[in-house]
């Protein structure tokens, strides 16, 4: 895309990706929480992680209108990659993380090819399909990835050579809100850009768009290669900051729950993955110090009224009481 | 050979029993219901816990848990399945995880999480053998059952599907609700039958798989995606297209896992793939439908 004149319509997109001074107020509290919440460092470093993985599925579900429940096989894929690379090449977490994202990536553009045919229905099976094969794979590949018991023994290096990972994680926290707000930047600028614009024209109606004039498949090849990267990148981080990567992180309820954080905070609003991370850790920390077997009851319960309310009345409290006379089930 | 063929000609048979119901709620009433699973569940603990608990014999229990997870099935879609056939797809996706996700640590909290047994009756227990060396057929009575079993079901639904009233009404009610509503007939009677009966089908596949699948609380989500492959490669044609897709699914399960154990689940997946991207709406596409 040339950047010789800047265009009137070029503004308007670009306004939209403009800082406001309450953001940067947000990502600076976000970044002192490690040291003003230090004892809630750990939650804060997942809560950052988790958030990145929501953006990367908002970037297709929102932007895009993909529906994905394998969302999991990158982010898996960036743990186990990130934590292979540094049990047996190099310990470095930047290079780590790239390596993650690099694979993650990847494993996008070739999967991509099987998201562009079909239906909702076509595209959830193919997803879901993908992440249950990988798991498959890290289950039976035990001489690499340590099969059900899970990969073991990852030491990480400081980080930029100087800082140690330190063990009430307020490094790791720090680490994952800073590749957080760069991922979020360039996100931003890669859905408020032209290619964005366009891939919010597919996602509202894709016949039309391939009528103007856009390559459909090509851009939702390109948007799928770069949200599987960015999850990988969660993925990588979580391996690197707990320094274990194991099954768990290809299931089916992982690929479930972003989609569910994400629904929560807002699809298609780059901060509604971040606003539904920190709703959803919460609760999750609440509800299962309360009920630790039957906390799946208590989210399962939540969908369903989430739904049953609509998606976009529940953030919008004062719209329940509205024309319809709808009452609430309102949160558990 | 022959009876790895034969074991993966039973297994298909119970995964139809299990998907054919959601073939026509997917299909078509066109609604993504990933809670199928959980009706099965449910069927499957109605015969395991009236045979335990009250002595019940299997073949009256198997009606029994088809009549409960249709009852449950009528009074779900009434109540919470009607207001979402016309929402898009990620919402139904989203309401069915949250009801399984319930079902789960329900069946959890009130059964408890471990396995559960069927104890079968005598005759079905037994074992026939055809046959010498490769070419050895052994046949397990209780997969002989629930293959003649479902082989009157098919031909049941066919029969139902296409020679009957109902039938005729539940294909123009899916074709064009408000044409088929303007006929005068009853689009939400008729959606409402053919879910309870979809769920009923469900109930009863769980019955019967009990003892072959295993029931435990993680049952719909371990079967979930079985159900999903059946329906998205059989597509939504027909009752044959899942028929079929679930005999080639049950024989490549079986032949897979006896052949290549090492690889487990990982042949049924890629041919899902495979078959997903060589033909997206299934391999069998109803003509002129939606």
């Amino acid at each position: 895309m040339p950047h010789t004149t800047t265009s009137p319509s070029q503004n308007t997109l670009l306004s939209r990706a403009r800082w406001t001074w309450w953001e940067v107020l947000l990502w600076a509290l976000a970044l002192a929480s490690p040291l003003l919440l230090s004892s809630h460092a750990l939650i804060i470093n997942e809560i950052a992680i988790v958030a990145l993985f929501a953006l990367s599925l908002d970037l297709i579900l929102g932007y895009t209108g993909i529906v994905s429940l394998g969302h999991a096989a990158f982010f898996g894929m960036g743990a186990y990659s990130a934590a292979l690379f540094a049990k047996h090449f190099m310990p470095d977490p930047l290079v780590g993380l790239l390596v993650g994202m690099g694979t993650a990536g990847l494993l996008g553009a070739l999967c991509s090819a099987t998201i562009l045919r079909g239906t909702d229905l076509t595209r959830l099976m193919v997803t879901l399909g993908v992440g249950l094969i990988l798991m498959e794979l890290a289950n039976k590949l035990d001489w690499l990835t340590g099969g059900a018991d899970g990969l073991q023994g990852v030491v990480m290096g400081p980080l930029l050579g100087r800082f140690e990972f330190d063990l009430y994680g307020r490094v790791a926290a720090w680490y994952s809100l800073t590749v957080l707000l760069i991922v979020f930047v360039v996100a931003r600028r890669f859905v408020s850009s032209p290619f964005g614009a366009t891939l919010k024209a597919i996602r509202d109606n894709r016949l039309r768009a391939m009528a103007i004039g856009i390559s459909v498949n090509s851009r939702l090849a390109v948007v799928y290669t770069v949200a599987a990267t960015l999850a990988g990148a969660a993925g990588a981080l979580l391996a690197q900051t707990t320094g274990f990567a194991s099954l768990d992180v290809f299931e089916f309820h992982r690929s479930a729950d972003v989609m569910l954080i994400l629904v929560i905070g807002g699809v298609g609003w780059l901060y509604g993955g971040v606003a539904g991370a920190i709703v959803f850790k919460l609760m999750q920390d609440t509800i299962s110090s309360i009920t630790p077997q039957y906390w799946t009851f208590w989210i399962g319960l939540f969908l369903v009224v989430l739904v049953l309310v609509g998606r976009e009345r529940l953030i919008r409290p004062w719209t329940w009481f509205g024309a319809k006379g709808k009452k609430s089930g309102g949160a558990p | 050979m022959l009876t790895i063929l034969f074991d993966g000609i039973a297994y298909g048979m119970l995964l139809f029993i299990l998907a054919v119901g959601l073939s026509v709620t997917m299909g078509l009433m066109n609604f993504i219901n990933l809670a199928h699973g959980a009706f099965a569940m449910v069927g499957g603990y109605i015969t395991v816990l009236l045979m335990q608990k009250f002595g019940v014999p299997f073949l009256v229990c198997l009606p029994l848990a088809f009549l409960g997870s249709a009852l449950l099935g009528a009074v779900l879609e009434r109540t919470l399945y009607r207001p979402l056939y016309h929402k898009p797809h990620l919402d139904q996706v989203l309401f069915s995880i949250g009801l399984t996700f319930m079902a789960v640590a329900t069946a959890d909290y009130f059964i408890g999480s471990s396995q559960q047994i069927v104890q079968l009756p005598e005759w079905l227990k037994g074992r026939t053998e055809l046959g010498e060396g490769a070419w050895m057929l052994g046949m397990g009575h209780y997969r002989l059952f629930i293959i003649a079993v479902c082989a009157a079901l098919t031909v049941g639904l066919q029969y139902v599907l296409t020679q009957t009233r109902f039938g005729s009404r539940l294909r123009a009610a899916v074709d064009d609700q408000r044409v088929a509503a303007g006929l005068g007939i009853n689009v939400n009677w008729v959606f409402l039958g053919t879910f309870a009966v979809g769920s009923g089908l469900a109930g009863l596949g769980g019955a019967l798989g009990a003892e072959v699948l295993g029931l435990d609380p993680s049952f719909p989500l371990k079967f979930m995606i079985y159900f999903l492959i059946v329906v998205a490669v059989g597509g939504t044609s027909s009752i044959t297209g899942p028929l079929l897709a679930a005999l080639l699914l049950g024989i490549a399960d079986v032949a897979g896992k006896y052949y290549i154990p090492k690889l487990g689940g990982f042949v049924v997946y890629s041919l899902m793939i495979v078959i997903l991207v060589w033909r997206p709406h299934g391999l069998f596409v109803r003509k002129g439908g939606k």
